[in-house]
């Protein structure tokens, strides 16, 4: 039984190779793309830092998920709504920061605005063009509706598939209303055609650098937080809780005040994870509220393995290549392997490739010793 | 088979009248000479002297008559140039397929460009229905005289008052005599000349009508009249008239939303087999459905003819053709997870994406329609401001059908027993001799199959895409949920409720907005009551 | 003291259990949730207590009371109710009608699980319960008796007074070498030891103990009758359990249930004796 403190969750093995991966690689590609000139083997476009960037994005929202999927065993199928959520109060910056350089040249509103002849800009959108009130309601925005939304459900006890179910209505009701355009979010089209962030061009290299930098920054402080958590008393109630929510009730903890905890942590992380996504890709719309997206993100932290954290990471990064190789070369057969992939996954590797890797490892354990035993006889 | 049935009241129609008013042997030696003059002057550009000649056609009681008048509408009447005759012209082969208009002889096949259809103007169009519709009062169909009333309603040529008020003296049908009796009032009351008590009396004949005609005659006396009694008479009338409308408004909503209902009782009964007997959360149900409708639209294709019965050769190849698919997925994927709902619903997940993508790739991502067969359009006329449409209609009985029948088959078949006593202890049913995997596959596949049927139904509503059953998906869990799971009658409660629901707030909030209520609400109910309308209780439901 | 405090006080005295009139107003609520009062003559009371399920009455008007530092046995048939009466006491399952009340002033028919769990009612279950991806020591952790709060879990560490009691308790129940055992790989017996752990780590002032020994060798049944009557005096115990030789070891005070209601009360010797009894366990407990 180990207690972690931070210290520890940020300096012991597992940590130290995540955070050496993560950042190593990370590094390396920031200098390739700027140091390296454009015609040389070595360079590395800014295509692929962008491409790389979403990855760690995508990689976050899967730690969020694996979070309460792993170790609270709550299957959100809504992680998704968090995620958009969190890039649309940052595409509200951004929107914000574009100014009277859009088509219609209007300093006061957002070109979707000036479309639809509205002449003031709703109150929800106030506050926005300040860097740091973004950063905040990418946080308290997904934050607040998870805490009411668990806090409703957790409350009555809906669990299991119930849960799961609810939480897609839930996604699945946000997108119906975004895609509104009374709501005052762009409607269909979203927020996009940003210019830039805090004063840099979002097209500029050393701005696409950055971004990538703060999202292994987000990745790898989570990655740490996430350790820390699952280390400690609160961590293996919230384990206890998955295993055997009513034993645990009976032993006096209030499980739904530990779901609700983990939930909107979870969907603050989420949050944090769909702000980093929007400048790099430089558009958010309704559709990110898919449902389809939400439950693809599970699938991520399937193949990683739950409840191991770099599993989800893992999962995420390998699911999304693969998404952009087969798309690039077959993009009829992508949903043939995304399919294909999820009911390997649940019939063959329940426990996701971590947990094979582990299977296999104590496999080789066991045969040397079995020969070791052998040896001296 | 409406259009049949029309063409030969039509023809019944005309030859009542013919025989009527034309007892001659020889139709052709009867010819009164006014037609075939009548007809020479369609050829004129003057449409009053066209008029004229309409009126002399439809007052010859010629055996023909009412076909030419026809022809007319639908622009068969053409003006033969190269002999300068009128002639009855049918387009065939890029040219025009003539006959004679009084004998229906063959004149031959001319040219495209050598006969013109004799045009007519909306005065005279009007003219002509109103004409049919004189000729159609003594049809001695009740419902087609009805319906030549309610054309005639609202009319103020003396000749069609002429018509009813004789029509009025002879009918025997109660409904017509009421509808012939709407008519006179309103023409009383758009009589400038009539007196007040003849005009109180109008108004109090038709206070109880709906038809739109007499609203519009009451609004305006309301307003016109300089008699404080009529004004009052007619106040009194629209209000009423006005509460009736409101009641059948809501009896209106209210069969709009059965019929939303029962396309989510369609969807949603195979799944409550699935998800609510087997516990199995099948993601890939909506394309289940979504295979049915496409087996409508490939019977079809095999019997292009054939679209007015194929429909019941699509019902049990859907069923089969989901059945069989069902049976697999279950076979191959689902058997290896029970016991681990969230796992069947990642992996039925899955299925759904190559389902929906194979389906893509065979019939390309475009959207194909299917054919409606006619007895299934149209409308089922109660009253002026209340109809329901047949495709409707049979849906709803269907969805009922469908229902019953399951509900048949697990109370009253074996397999239903044995679907009950695996659903509810697996491991003792298997102790007492069920061959669970088979009961597995077989329930699966009876909810599968009712998917498929729930495809054929949907087909004939919207058009079929790969993306048709991930629409119904999220819909067809809510209603499952809402109505408490395991429990059929609860399925079928909240799927009419919900569709209802649906119905009723989509005035008020427009269609996006009701669903998004209608979302809400249930993520709301659920949290207060976790497990539906009518919960399943006892230690079974506790251990899930 | 402030004022409503002491006003809450007063109150509290005024419907303690033990008055006249608290039996005129049932199903009240309780005044101060939280605040166990032990100043009656019993420590549980169950009146009149029904629940059916669908019609069929698992309890049937059952009254009982446990006495402070009291061990009571519980007998009876399969499905007497006696898992039942437990799941009402300690909140799984909500009585119709009847009161039951733990000390003077909670009413325990209106207090969540979790509420009643810290008012101090442990219960090991028939079936054991275990945290099974969790290791024997760390199911003893969350077994132990303290604040249950999520900030409170996140920030205190675990002291080293707390590991030696854990330590200790393992000693106790035998299971110190298995400390680091994931609970799900312990057998039968040792999971029923487990949840006696977990049980004893709670520091309840009643414990509920269903059919401990099931799975267990004749010593360790010595060894767990030890322990329980070790509890007792200090605690309350109640014990259900279907082994006679087990129950003649331990019990002073024996309550058969039958049919969801008492059948009889008394000590061993009394029970055994009763014709009632005799009849229901067709000769089963004479031998
Ligand atoms: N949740 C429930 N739903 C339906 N019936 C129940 C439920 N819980 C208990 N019962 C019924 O109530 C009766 C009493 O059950 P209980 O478990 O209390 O018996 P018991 O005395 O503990 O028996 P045993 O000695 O076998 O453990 C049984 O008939 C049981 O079937
Ligand atoms: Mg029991």
């Amino acid at each position: 039984m180990r207690h972690s403190d931070f210290k520890t969750a940020l300096t012991d093995h597992a940590a130290k190779l995540f955070l050496g991966v993560l950042f190593g690689a990370v590094i390396i590609v920031a200098l390739l793309n700027l140091l390296v000139p454009a015609d040389s083997a070595l360079h590395v476009s800014s295509y692929t830092v962008t491409l790389l960037g979403k990855y760690l994005c995508y990689a976050l929202l899967a730690l969020a998920l694996d979070l309460v999927w792993g170790y609270c065993g709550i299957l959100s199928l809504g992680h998704g709504a968090f995620f958009a959520l969190g890039g649309y109060a940052m595409g509200m910056y951004l929107m914000r920061q574009i100014g009277d350089r859009g088509v219609y040249g209007n300093p006061e509103l957002p070109d979707f605005m000036v479309f639809l002849n509205w002449d003031q800009l709703p109150w929800y959108w106030h506050g926005f063009d300040h860097f740091g009130f973004a950063l905040l309601m990418v946080g308290l925005v997904p934050g607040v509706l998870a805490f009411v939304f668990g806090w409703l459900a957790f409350r009555s006890r809906v669990t299991g598939v119930y849960l799961s179910i609810i939480t897609q209505a839930l996604t699945y009701a946000l997108m119906l209303a975004f895609f509104r355009n009374e709501l005052g979010f762009g409607g269909n089209n979203g927020l996009t055609d940003f210019k830039d962030i805090l004063g840099f061009s979002l097209q500029a290299d050393g701005t696409r650098v950055a971004l990538l930098l703060a999202s292994a920054l987000a990745l790898g402080g989570a990655f740490v937080l996430c350790r820390w958590i699952t280390g400690t008393r609160l961590g293996r109630t919230v384990m206890a809780v998955r295993d055997a929510e009513s034993r645990a009730r009976f032993l006096g903890y209030r499980t739904e005040h530990y779901k609700l905890w983990v939930f909107t942590l979870s969907a603050v992380l989420a949050g944090i994870a769909g702000a980093l996504y929007v400048p790099q890709v430089g558009i958010i719309n309704p559709g990110e509220f898919s449902p389809l997206n939400s439950i693809e993100l599970v699938v991520w932290v399937a193949v990683g393995g739950r409840a191991t954290l770099y599993g989800a990471v893992i999962g995420a990064i390998l699911v999304n290549y693969g998404k952009t190789v087969f798309t690039g070369v077959m993009p009829e057969a992508w949903l043939f392997a995304l399919g294909g992939l999820f009911v390997a996954v649940t019939v063959f590797l329940p426990q996701g490739l971590v947990g094979l890797a582990k299977n296999l490892a104590r496999k080789k354990k066991t045969e040397k010793d079995e020969e070791a035993h052998h040896e001296p006889a | 088979m409406q259009r049949v049935l029309l063409i030969v009241l039509l023809w019944l129609g005309a030859t009542g009248v013919a025989g009527a008013q034309a007892p001659t042997d020889d139709p052709a030696a009867a010819d009164p000479p006014s037609v075939s003059d009548a007809l020479a002057d369609l050829k004129s550009r003057d449409f009053d002297i066209k008029g004229a000649a309409i009126e002399t056609i439809a007052r010859s009681g010629h055996e023909r008559a009412e076909a030419l008048l026809q022809a007319l509408l639908d622009r068969g009447l053409v003006h033969d140039r190269a002999h300068d005759r009128i002639a009855l012209g049918e387009q065939a082969d890029g040219g025009w397929a003539l006959t004679d208009p009084l004998t229906g002889d063959s004149l031959g096949q001319v040219d495209a460009r050598a006969a013109r259809p004799v045009i007519i103007n909306n005065r005279l169009r009007e003219q002509i229905r109103n004409l049919q519709a004189v000729a159609a009062l003594s049809n001695p169909d009740s419902g087609r005289r009805r319906q030549a009333v309610q054309r005639l309603i609202g009319s103020a040529d003396p000749t069609v008052i002429q018509a009813l008020r004789e029509r009025q003296a002879k009918e025997d049908n109660t409904a017509v005599a009421d509808a012939i009796d709407t008519a006179l009032s309103i023409a009383v009351l758009r009589d400038p000349d009539s007196d007040l008590h003849a005009r109180l009396a109008a108004i109090d004949a038709v206070a109880g009508s709906l038809e739109p005609a007499v609203k519009n005659v009451l609004r305006d006396r309301a307003t016109q009249t300089d008699a404080a009694a009529e004004r009052n008479a007619a106040e009194k009338a629209l209000k009423a008239i006005d509460a009736r409308t409101a009641r059948y408004e809501t009896a209106d909503t209210i069969f709009f939303g059965l019929s939303l209902g029962s396309v989510l009782l369609l969807a949603a009964i195979g799944l409550a087999i699935t998800f609510g007997v087997m516990g199995v959360i099948n993601m890939a149900h909506g394309e289940l459905i979504m295979l049915g409708a496409y087996t409508t639209y490939v019977v079809q294709q095999i019997f292009p003819q054939g679209h007015e019965w194929s429909l019941l050769i699509a019902i049990p190849a859907a069923f089969l053709v989901s059945a069989l698919v069902g049976i697999v997925i279950e076979r191959c994927v689902i058997r290896f997870l029970y016991g681990r709902p969230l796992e069947t619903l990642l992996a039925t997940f899955g299925v759904s994406l190559i389902l929906q993508q194979a389906v893509r790739l065979i019939f390309s991502p475009l959207n194909r329609s299917v054919v409606t067969p006619d007895w299934m359009s149209g409308a089922l006329q109660i009253n002026p401001v209340f109809s329901l449409t047949y495709n409707r209609l049979y849906i709803i009985f269907f969805a009922l059908a469908v229902f019953l029948t399951l509900l048949t088959v697990l109370k009253k078949t074996r397999l239903g027993l044995q679907v009950r006593a695996v659903s509810q202890n697996r491991i003792t049913a298997r102790a007492m001799g069920i061959r669970s995997e088979r009961v597995n596959a077989l329930t699966f596949g009876l909810g599968s199959g009712i998917a498929g049927i729930a495809g054929v139904a949907l087909a004939q509503l919207t058009n079929v895409g790969p993306n048709l059953g991930q629409a119904y998906i999220i819909d067809s869990f809510m209603v499952v949920v809402f109505g408490g799971v395991g429990n059929l009658w609860g399925t079928l409660t909240a799927a009419f409720g919900l569709g209802i629901a649906n119905k009723f707030i989509e005035p008020l909030a427009g269609a996006v907005l009701a669903k998004i209520m209608v979302l809400v609400f249930i993520i709301l109910f659920i949290q207060r009551k976790p497990r539906g309308l009518f919960p399943q209780r006892g230690r079974a439901a506790e251990d899930s | 003291m402030s004022r409503p405090d002491s006003f809450a006080a007063n109150l509290r005295e005024t419907f303690r259990r033990d008055q006249v009139f608290g039996p005129l107003r049932p199903g009240t609520r309780p005044v101060s949730p939280g605040h166990l009062d032990t100043g009656g003559k019993h420590i549980l009371y169950m009146e009149d207590v029904t629940v059916s399920f669908d019609g069929f009455k698992a309890l049937n008007d059952l009254t009982l009371y446990i006495e402070p530092g009291e061990l009571r046995c519980i007998i009876g048939p399969n499905g007497a109710g006696k898992s039942t009466m437990m799941d009402v006491i300690t909140g799984k399952t909500r009585p119709d009608t009847g009161v039951c009340y733990f000390g003077q002033t909670l009413d325990l028919t209106a207090m969540s699980e979790t509420d009643i769990a810290t008012a101090g009612i442990g219960r090991k279950f028939q079936k054991p319960t275990v945290f099974p991806e969790h290791t024997a020591l760390e199911n003893l952790e969350l077994a132990m008796a303290g604040p249950k709060g999520t900030w409170h879990a996140l920030l205190k560490p675990v002291t080293g007074e707390q590991r030696d009691w854990m330590a200790s308790t393992l000693d106790t129940v035998g299971l110190l070498g298995e400390r680091d055992r994931l609970a799900g790989a312990l057998s039968h017996g040792q999971k029923q030891w487990l949840e006696i752990a977990m049980v004893l780590m709670q520091k309840p002032e009643l414990l509920l103990v269903d059919e401990p020994i099931a799975g267990m060798t004749r010593q360790e049944v010595e060894r767990t009758a030890e322990l329980l009557q070790g509890l007792a005096g200090e605690h309350s115990v109640m014990v259900v359990e279907h082994d006679m030789e087990f129950i003649r070891s331990i019990a002073n005070t024996v309550t058969v249930l039958h049919q969801g209601s008492v059948l009889a009360e008394g000590s061993m010797q009394q029970v055994q004796n009763d014709p009632k009894v005799i009849e229901v366990y067709l000769g089963e407990s004479s031998s």
